[in-house]
């Protein structure tokens, strides 16, 4: 079933240096490899086997039923589990066994289902924890605030000052985060993510929990940072409606497998799609 | 003036110098807490170690030559050379980030994710190993710490301030030490706090401390940053362990400081840095206070208790203590 599955997704990326989408992006190599990877947890299988790629510049969805396995995908892009089995590629180069703060420094943000920032600090300076790995200077000197630290921490604010606005949050910024309703801290946590200044970027169900207003701002911005600063995005969402308009080719998982791979159109009319969502009538 | 008076503000001034010491051992609990959750039971024993370790230095001993003496049958006991104080320092510091770099590689790289109580558990039994460890490499016996800091009553303070008072005031009796060791520690607290305001490696201590997962996914490494505060709670220790030891020796009851801070924690919040030093401040004040106004009445030694029974006070009316933060679970 999954090789038809792989046919059905080979047909449409003959071009092996990518592909024109209908809006007319260019969209790029290959950037993210998965090959085979297996994931257990003790006798429990949450990723069973599955190759997809990520290329360069474009919306790419994860999608799938509760306990598809998604967000343990998305745990193993960016370290935080380590599969069993197979390999993950990253800029053409089989990337080792990593951590997750080293997958991070390789550049690639990413937020959380449940979100994680820090409640105890400002807007302003959890977007600010997203730059520490542009921080460069010895820490006696920061210390102090010296000539070169000074420069350092000038050019890492005015950056957050961009995202900030950017993502049309600076009236929150000196806000503790702790204070913040749910739809702002989610867009508080992409604004971190974003002042990491990602190649990829991974997004753990962005708009969920949020109402239709929150979610239209959300995709616009998904949108927006894909066009302004041409970052590849990887994201996880419920909302077929939401994915079907933002991503550009859609993998479909369903109890550790992947059932599908193709555009959003192909993707919805695949049988074995259809049948994981809405059930497989009995005959 | 009364002399009464006077002799209040006395009792007053030397509280906040011994809240300051307080506060000083209390930071090295929060620093730690604060990032990983652990209560550090060898704080004290921290604290130890380090004085053992420079007077050792200092003096030129040999490291485990009791050991050693043993084993190759030899009889080395010195080197023969003194290290200058600064320098001697500067080596005790090396060790305890030494220390700090093991205790995270060969215990709580372990530990991780393991329940509250099993990483107190750890640490008891890290407070002993230590204190042998410090015994073994060091030999057991009582050693006096001297780097040359003034000791005694300061004759300048005490006769600028006799002629406040009637006749039957003599001025204020401040320990030299006493002046020196609040310097330090204002020192130390500030510079503390500048780390960690302004510094790379301080914003993503506090990180750390606000949400491991959030931390990693901005590429912090958790076990640096762990190494780090052990190595910064090993300078606060060295620091407390100088200043207890040149006051009364270097010896077992050094490690005793650590039962000093608990109360402070109590008061101030075990993560709160003001809270650290606030605590301290009103633990150090108020036992002395209590022992001069009320300790005649009811025969005195009230500073074993005094501490504990405030705390405990506290803890019925603010269990997060003066800054801890409250926690409020959002149903």
């Amino acid at each position: 079933m999954i090789e038809a599955a792989e046919k059905h997704m080979h047909q449409n990326e003959d071009l092996t240096s990518g592909y024109t989408t209908a809006d007319g992006r260019r969209i790029g190599d290959v950037m993210m490899d998965l090959k085979s990877i297996t994931l257990r947890f003790g006798g429990v299988v949450a990723i069973q086997d599955i190759s997809f790629d990520i290329r360069q510049g474009e919306i790419r969805a994860i999608i799938g039923p509760n306990g598809a396995g998604k967000s343990s995908m998305l745990n193993v892009i960016s370290g935080f589990y380590v599969p069993q089995e197979g390999e993950v590629w990253f800029r053409g180069k089989k990337r080792p066994s990593l951590k997750p703060y080293q997958v991070a420094q390789q550049g690639i943000a990413r937020t959380f289902q449940n979100i994680a920032l820090f409640e105890g600090m400002t807007v302003l300076d959890n977007v600010m924890t997203g730059r520490l790995n542009f921080m460069k200077s010895g820490w006696l000197a920061q210390t102090i605030w010296l000539g070169k630290a000074s420069r350092e921490e000038t050019a890492n604010r005015q950056k957050v000052e961009e995202i900030i606005d950017f993502l049309e949050i600076q009236s929150i910024r000196k806000t503790p985060v702790g204070r913040l309703p749910y739809g702002l801290k989610k867009r508080v946590e992409l604004a971190r993510a974003l002042a990491a200044e990602p190649e990829l970027l991974l997004l753990d169900e962005p708009m969920a929990g949020m109402n239709v207003e929150e979610k239209e701002d959300m995709s616009r911005f998904i949108l927006d940072v894909n066009d302004e600063f041409g970052t590849t995005i990887a994201l996880i969402e419920h909302d077929m409606g939401v994915v079907m308009d933002l991503s550009d080719r859609v993998v479909v998982m369903d109890y550790g497998k992947k059932i599908g791979d193709g555009t959003p159109d192909e993707v919805r009319n695949n049988e074995q799609v259809i049948a994981a969502y809405l059930g497989v009538p009995n005959e | 003036m009364s002399a009464d008076f006077l002799y209040g503000i006395e009792v007053i001034l030397n509280g906040l110098m011994a809240g300051v010491m307080y506060a000083l051992v209390a930071l090295g609990f929060v620093l730690i807490f604060k990032a990983s959750g652990i209560f550090n039971f060898a704080q004290g024993v921290m604290a130890l170690f380090a004085a053992l370790t420079l007077v050792g230095i200092m003096e030129g001993q040999v490291p485990f030559s009791h050991l050693i003496n043993e084993v190759f049958g030899t009889e080395v006991h010195h080197f023969g050379w003194h290290v200058p104080a600064l320098l001697a320092i500067a080596i005790t510091l090396f060790v305890m980030v030494a220390f700090a770099w093991a205790v995270q590689k060969f215990l709580f790289k372990h530990l991780v994710g393991q329940e509250p109580i099993i990483l107190f558990m750890a640490t008891i039994g890290l407070a002993y190993f230590l204190e042998g460890f410090g015994d073994l490499m060091w030999g057991s016996n009582i050693k006096t710490l001297n780097l040359g800091l003034p000791q005694g009553g300061s004759r300048v303070i005490e006769d600028m301030t006799a002629k406040l008072g009637g006749d039957d005031f003599y001025g204020f009796f401040i320990d030299k030490l006493d002046i020196v060791a609040t310097g330090v520690a204002i020192v130390l607290v500030l510079s503390l706090i500048c780390f960690s305001q302004f510094t790379k490696q301080g914003r993503a201590m506090r990180a750390v401390a606000d949400d491991h997962q959030a931390a990693l996914s901005v590429g912090i490494s958790l076990n640096f940053i762990w190494v780090l505060v052990w190595s910064l709670a090993g300078l606060v220790a060295l620091v407390a362990g100088v200043m207890w030891g040149a006051k009364s020796g270097v010896q077992f009851s050094l490690s005793l400081i650590a039962l000093k801070a608990l109360p402070v924690l109590m008061l101030g919040g075990f993560t709160s840095i003001p809270g650290a030093i606030v605590g301290g401040l009103i633990i150090g004040v108020g036992e002395k206070l209590f022992e001069y106004l009320i300790g005649p009445m009811v025969g005195g030694a009230t500073e074993n208790w005094f501490a504990y029974v405030l705390a405990l006070a506290f803890l019925v009316f603010r269990p997060q203590g003066l800054f801890g933060e409250k926690i409020i679970e959002r149903v």
